[in-house]
């Protein structure tokens, strides 16, 4: 194979490449020995601390499951609110009139600005001076209203991005055959603009779910997160517990990011479609404007 | 309304600044990380290119809450391994730079990434066909077009930076987010100034980035 930066190797070259991958390999085993050696020290590797989540099915059925159901419940009822809710905010950032456009912009803008975070901590105080969720249900309401100010604004962005990477004859016909503006956003660009932005939205449920962990650590969610410590307390074994949890969110989210970039080929390759496709990595980044969004690969 | 501020009972700027540093840190140290692991993944080695893939991929599907975490409490405080900080306040800081750059690295791997493929391979043919070397060839036609392309994604990830800096509350480094929590926690009446104090710190923080890069990256792209 060739790319830019190198030819096919030659006889020479492929003597180089093994020559590196030796040294590679030798430098990767080190760093691994070193990190088992120390866990070893510390009695880490120590059978009892990892058969658990083999032999004892109660870690999986009092912890683990319930904590990945929490992680999924907030994170798709954040989705579930912040899609409409960004959708209309980016049908509304388009808008012909100044009075619409400039309000929602500068809203969109703000909530994009806030880390997550911030905005978490904002709505758990909230509910507290509100005082009408109930103390056990607040962490969850507090996740969800935190990721539904911020990915909605996110949304919004990618709404925007989605109709305005539609070719512009799509609009341009509909205005030709007679219908309101309101009827070429309905009927013509918002259906095509939903396919072209499906990879990013599910990236951006791959966002949702780990800032769920956020909760979890710091506002007493008690989801996959914060079972690390619960875990941990019963079996001490934080590092084997950690290395689990880590493993089901990464299963969990690689389907999610497989499925975004299947998606995005499929859209890329499809006949039918105006093959204008919002990129689905955009989203996490994108932060700073909807510059980076939409343009060719 | 504001006069929480005035008590000198908490320190905003000097939480603010923590942010700042952290975010200073990280951002040098994931564009070393970024860099290498872009330069694994696109390398003519096999093996490096797996492991960069591998990296990549299994890191940007972790929370970084969880990175940092386990940073803090496996690294730190079950294996003993200390960054060099003399009280647990300094090695918090350490371990939370470190759980950033492990998780901002990937992001810049593949904005630097993305912005090598932008460059059209005739490019690089033409180069060698005109007789230019490997390393001319990187030098004077591939890195500078490559680097014009990702000022804007990586301006983007430094945005994102900013704000994922606040994780770092979780393992009680003292930054914007726990002294926000902190004085809310004291302060309750005054809910909305608070929260507006620090909302306005972080638009402060991020929105000059966002413009001025953006402009920079305006100027200086490749127009094809």
């Amino acid at each position: 194979m060739s790319s830019i930066l190198y030819d096919t190797p030659g006889p020479k070259a492929k003597v180089r490449n093994w020559i590196y991958t030796g040294v590679f390999l030798v430098l990767v085993a080190l760093a691994l020995w070193w990190v088992l050696a120390r866990m070893a020290e510390k009695n880490q590797l120590d059978a009892d601390k990892w058969t658990p989540f083999i032999t004892d099915s109660q870690i999986w059925t009092t912890f683990l499951l319930p904590g990945l159901g929490e992680t999924l419940k907030a994170g798709l009822i954040a989705m579930v609110i912040a899609l409409p809710l960004g959708a209309i905010l980016g049908i509304a950032r388009l808008s012909d009139h100044a009075w619409v456009r400039v309000p929602v912009g500068a809203l969109v803008e703000f909530f994009r600005a806030i880390p997550v975070l911030i905005l978490m901590i904002f709505s758990s105080a909230l509910y507290v001076l509100l005082g009408t969720v109930s103390s056990d249900l607040r962490p969850l309401y507090a996740v969800v209203t935190g990721l539904v100010l911020y990915n909605a604004s996110v949304i919004a962005e990618i709404v925007r991005a989605g109709i305005l990477s539609l070719p512009r004859g799509q609009a341009d016909a509909a205005k030709a055959i007679g219908m309101r503006k309101g009827q070429t956003m309905m009927y013509v660009l918002v259906p095509q603009a939903v396919t072209a932005m499906l990879p990013a939205l599910v990236s951006q449920l791959v966002v949702i779910l780990k800032d769920t962990a956020l909760g979890g650590a710091f506002l007493g969610f008690a989801d996959l997160m914060s079972m690390n410590r619960q875990i941990a307390a019963n079996y001490s074994n934080t590092i084997a517990t950690m290395v689990v949890i880590a493993l089901i969110y990464i299963a969990v989210n690689f389907t999610l990011t497989t499925l975004a970039s299947w998606l995005e080929r499929r859209l890329r390759q499809s006949k039918r479609g105006t093959g204008a496709v919002v990129e689905g990595d955009v989203a996490e980044v994108d932060a700073g404007g909807a510059a980076g969004v939409g343009k060719a690969p | 309304m504001f006069d929480f501020l005035d008590s000198g009972q908490y320190d905003v700027l000097g939480a603010f600044w923590v942010t700042v540093q952290l975010t200073l840190y990280s951002a040098v140290g994931s564009l070393i990380w970024g860099v290498l692991l872009a330069g694994m993944r696109v390398s003519p080695v096999p093996l490096m290119r797996a492991f960069g893939t591998a990296y990549v991929n299994t890191v940007r599907n972790t929370p970084l809450t969880l990175l940092v975490l386990g940073c803090s409490l496996g690294l730190y405080q079950t294996l003993g391994i200390n960054l060099g900080g003399d009280t647990s306040k300094e090695a918090g800081f350490r371990l939370a730079v470190l759980g950033l750059i492990a998780y901002t690295g990937t992001f810049v791997c593949e904005a630097l990434r993305s912005g090598i493929n932008t460059v059209p391979v005739g490019q690089a043919e033409a180069a060698r066909a005109l007789g230019l070397s490997f390393f001319q060839v990187l030098r004077l036609i591939v890195l500078p077009q490559a680097f014009r392309a990702v000022i804007g994604p990586l301006a983007n990830v430094l945005i994102a930076l900013t704000k994922n800096t606040t994780v770092a509350a979780t393992i009680g480094v003292a930054e914007a987010a726990l002294l926000m929590k902190e004085m809310l926690e004291n302060e309750a009446d005054a809910l909305f100034a608070v929260f507006g104090v620090f909302a306005l710190g972080f638009v402060l923080l991020t929105l000059p980035t966002g413009l001025l890069l953006g402009w920079v990256a305006k100027r200086v792209a490749v127009k094809r």
